[in-house]
């Protein structure tokens, strides 16, 4: 059992200008579930590619040493072939093709020169058994929640007989029971002899299911524990991960100054005519002065759907209810109409819709906001960059020059650029969607001290999040929306994971 | 050597914006030395300039429709269509120039607004509403031009847009084969130029912001000094400078100044980076369709009269490729085909590219056949340039 089926030797990654792998060791035992964890930046994407060849072989120093011979890849393909399998966070589905096409797809079974379409179905099926994913096979991805499009993929590894499946922040996009049920499946891969690299931000997944865990931090092996000699513990790993301690990461809300009510929203209900059905039923909810307000729920239960109705209803729903902001009635036909009353809005998809990330960072920071430094409607281009390096210092955003394309920048910097834009709008109310989705525990103990320090200044928030543990740790009051509708509202001091989770579960 | 590596760093960092200008230069002393220096003399270059005039007009526009990931296919035959117009307005409505101009860019603007309208509020792909357009235009084109065939046009004021030169002043006896003016105007324009690089670089520093080097910077200054003068001087030495230049100067002037200095630039710039967040920053996408297809038609009413004023006629087919020559000469000179890069000026020395090709593959003897691949060739070129040189500065 102690035999290790991947050892990463001394490897060293250089770009122009950084060091992005330093001299990194890993090594993997067979059949075991070894999770990598580190800050944004640490280097964990780029050892996975340096493995799956992505950086082929002479692109960087060191060994690879994968079921007990030294490899030499020159391309994805070639650490397929050795049965390495890599799964990203932006999955590689083709969302127009059916669920078994896409299992077979760079892999076809073949009968002659032409596709042998029956072995491919009853295979699939086979393949989607051992993932227990029950969907139609015919059934295109584009059809498919992102859970079961993650399991397509794994389908898609099997399939390709896997020694090491790698799976790249698989949970990020997922909601705690679809999460549950991957480590679940996890596990069941493990006893049939699958070995399993698990990159992850959520350290309590990995507390959970690894066997041994590899820290790096600045693009070098910080250490590797061991679950069952007890080494890995939360605390044990964001010391790790951080090189310094974080007790309570969530800062102090004594100093919150809650006052009269900002936005009030009454028997809201939304219609989606693309999807052709409702999608909000009869909401109300408020938002005070100085207030952090979560919103919890599961993925897809309306949460963002509701924030965009509110923000302006870009995405063309047909909407009813009323809307005050300060006590008097609103109503946003585009998001220029809300962000004049003072709401702003910082997306969930900092990259899809967040961020104009061929920009640089100061042109990202204004665009929201251009009025602000033009004269007659001619930018100044010099006032321009005054402002975004204000942004850049308050917000301790680590670019070298807020001229940087913003496409260059580490998640939790373009979050950090996402949440200067919206503020440079002057807003009484900041919506923050999945505020740190992707980002790595030093950003987000930052983000929640931004958001603390602003709701001390006056200003309220909601805070769309479906990591628990910090809408429990933020937020002031906590509404829950299941299945488009409010289903519950809970102070901050009695709201618990499992009310919550009990609410959320709630049709 | 300090300055040698700071003139290197600088021309890395720039190779894309700089590229194609070096390209030009490259292209004209080429040419220069297997005519003999025919193409240089002032002649063929002021000929030239006014060849690329209607091209150039509508790569100005076609440079925002790209920008915004839309592009625009009826350009040609709306030109064609809208200089058919002008016209049958002078020769046979009897109309005076000075309605004429204004009808048919207020026209082109509607044709544009028409297109907007199909891609804005029906959704429909700019690639299939603009080729509806190119053929309903061709159509409308021989409809109008039905009865009379080719329509002469005798207006000369109108002629000169597309063949006349700006008028000297008179009493001046220095240099007699030297237009004055345009050497006056050139002096005047270098002068701006001078001072407001100077006032920019004195603003920056008050801000304490980063600015190039000393050297580089007066390096930059007589560059373009020398360019500058040196196009004065040549065009002055034949008739000066055309109309045609003229009105060219003045809508790449117009629209440089709102791509690169403006809200409204700003905001189309934004929409081609990413058109989802550009919504959520406020900015209404829609609006800014109709904003970029009108001046799109605008701009094809302009370059239908500067061609049709050139040819002193209208034809049965003017416009023939005119959107491909727009279009092309957007990419060479940088602009993105994925969308939200590209400069106005790029464009026009894109389209000066191309047309010294032509130019000058016209005087080596060069036949027809062989012009089309070498453009078609130098199009690739520019392109892969582009997309090695972005992923390099990745």
């Amino acid at each position: 059992m102690n035999t290790p089926i991947l050892e990463m030797k001394n490897i060293t990654k250089e770009f122009p200008g950084v060091k992005a792998l330093n001299n990194v060791s890993f090594q993997v035992t067979e059949g075991e579930i070894h999770c990598l964890v580190g800050e944004n930046g640490a280097g964990k994407s780029t050892l996975m590619k340096v493995l799956s060849g992505v950086y082929p072989h002479g692109d960087y120093t060191g060994d690879i040493v994968f079921n007990g011979k030294v490899q030499t890849f020159r391309g994805i393909s070639d650490s397929e072939k050795a049965g390495i399998a890599i799964i990203y966070q932006e999955l590689a589905l083709i969302p127009e093709m059916t669920v078994y096409e896409n299992i077979f797809l760079g892999h076809e079974i073949k009968n002659g020169s032409l596709i042998d379409w029956n072995e491919t179905i009853k295979r699939a099926g086979q393949m989607l058994k051992k993932v227990k994913l029950n969907v139609n096979l015919a059934e295109k991805v584009r059809d498919l929640g992102v859970g079961k499009r993650q399991l397509v993929e794994i389908a898609k590894a099997l399939s390709k007989d896997v020694k090491l499946l790698i799976l790249d922040e698989p949970t990020a996009a997922l909601n705690e029971d679809d999460s549950e049920n991957l480590l679940n499946l996890l596990r069941e891969l493990k006893s049939h002899g699958v070995t399993c690299v698990l990159i992850s931000h959520k350290l309590r997944e990995v507390i959970e299911i690894a066997d041994s865990v590899t820290v790096l931090r600045d693009g070098q092996t910080i250490c590797t524990l061991n679950a069952k000699k007890g080494e890995v513990s939360e605390s044990a790993l964001i010391k790790h991960m951080v090189g310094r301690e974080i007790d309570n990461i969530y800062p102090k809300k004594e100093n919150r100054q809650i006052g009269e009510v900002v936005l009030r929203v009454e028997n809201w209900n939304a219609y989606d005519p693309a999807l052709g059905r409702s999608i909000l039923k009869d909401i109300n909810f408020h938002v005070k002065k100085g207030e952090i307000v979560g919103f919890a729920g599961l993925m897809g239960s309306g949460r963002t759907e509701l924030a965009l109705s509110i923000f302006g209803n870009p995405g063309g729903y047909n909407i009813s209810g009323d809307i005050s902001i300060l006590g008097s009635k609103k109503r946003f036909k585009h998001p220029q109409d809300a962000i004049k009353a003072g709401v702003a809005y910082v997306t969930e998809d900092r990259k899809g819709n967040g961020l104009i990330l061929i920009q640089d960072v100061k042109q990202n920071i204004t665009i929201a906001n251009l009025k602000e430094i033009s004269i007659r409607n001619v930018v100044n281009d010099n006032s321009e960059v005054k402002v975004a390096n204000e942004y850049r210092v308050s917000l301790n955003i680590k670019t070298p020059s807020v001229e940087q394309k913003t496409s260059n920048l580490s998640g939790g910097n373009q979050q950090k650029v996402s949440l200067g834009k919206w503020l440079f709008v002057g807003p009484k109310l900041l919506i923050l969607d999945e505020p740190t989705r992707g980002i790595d525990v030093g950003a987000k103990y930052e983000i929640y001290t931004i958001m603390t320090k602003l709701v001390e200044q006056g200003l309220s928030i909601i805070m769309i999040s479906s990591e628990l543990p910090e809408v429990l740790g933020m937020s002031d009051r906590v509404y829950v929306v299941s299945a488009g509708k409010i289903t519950g509202e809970l102070a901050g001091s009695e709201a618990t994971q499992e009310k919550i989770m009990q609410l959320a579960t709630n049709y | 050597m300090l300055f040698l590596q700071n003139a290197g760093k600088l021309l890395q960092k720039n190779i894309r914006e700089y590229g194609m200008y070096i390209a030009l230069f490259v292209i004209m002393v080429i040419f220069t030395i297997t005519t003999d220096g025919i193409f240089i003399s002032s002649r063929n270059i002021s000929n030239l300039m006014n060849q690329t005039g209607y091209i150039a007009v509508l790569a100005v526009g076609m440079t925002l429709v790209i920008i915004i990931r839309h592009i625009d296919l009826s350009v040609g035959f709306l030109a064609g269509f809208l200089g058919a117009i002008a016209a049958i307005a002078l020769a046979f409505w009897g109309m005076p120039v000075y309605a004429v101009i204004p009808l048919v860019l207020a026209l082109g603007a509607f044709a544009g607004v028409l297109t907007a309208f199909l891609v804005a509020q029906m959704k429909i792909p700019s690639f299939v509403a603009t080729l509806a357009g190119w053929l309903i235009y061709r159509g409308a084109i021989l409809v109008v031009t039905e009865s009379t065939g080719t329509i002469i046009i005798s207006n000369d004021t109108f002629n000169a847009l597309g063949n006349g030169y700006i008028p000297d002043i008179p009493g001046l006896n220095f240099l007699p084969e030297v237009h004055k003016l345009t050497l006056i105007l050139g002096f005047a324009a270098l002068l701006l130029f001078i001072f407001n690089e100077i006032n920019d670089r004195r603003k920056k520093l008050a801000y304490d912001f980063e600015v190039l080097p000393m050297d580089i910077f007066v390096l930059k200054i007589a560059f373009t000094s020398i360019i500058v003068a040196g196009i004065t001087w040549v065009l002055a030495g034949y008739n000066g400078l055309s109309w045609t230049v003229v009105i060219v100067l003045i809508v790449v002037g117009i629209y440089d100044f709102i791509m690169s200095k403006t809200v409204l630039g700003r905001h189309i710039y934004a929409i081609g980076g990413n058109p989802e967040a550009a919504e959520l920053s406020g900015i209404s996408v829609k609006r800014l369709i109709y904003v970029v297809f009108g001046s799109m038609g605008m701009l094809s009413g302009l370059s239908g009269i500067l061609f049709a004023s050139r040819l002193q006629s209208a034809t049965t087919t003017a416009g023939t490729l005119f959107e491909l020559d727009a279009i092309a000469a957007a990419y060479v000179g940088g602009v993105s085909a994925a969308g939200g890069v590209g400069k106005v000026i790029g464009s026009i020395v894109g389209a000066l590219v191309m047309t010294s090709l032509t130019s000058g593959m016209n005087l080596m003897g060069i036949g027809i056949a062989y012009q089309y691949m070498v453009r078609g060739a130098v199009l690739a070129a520019a392109v892969i340039f582009d997309v090695a040189t972005r992923n390099r500065a990745q």
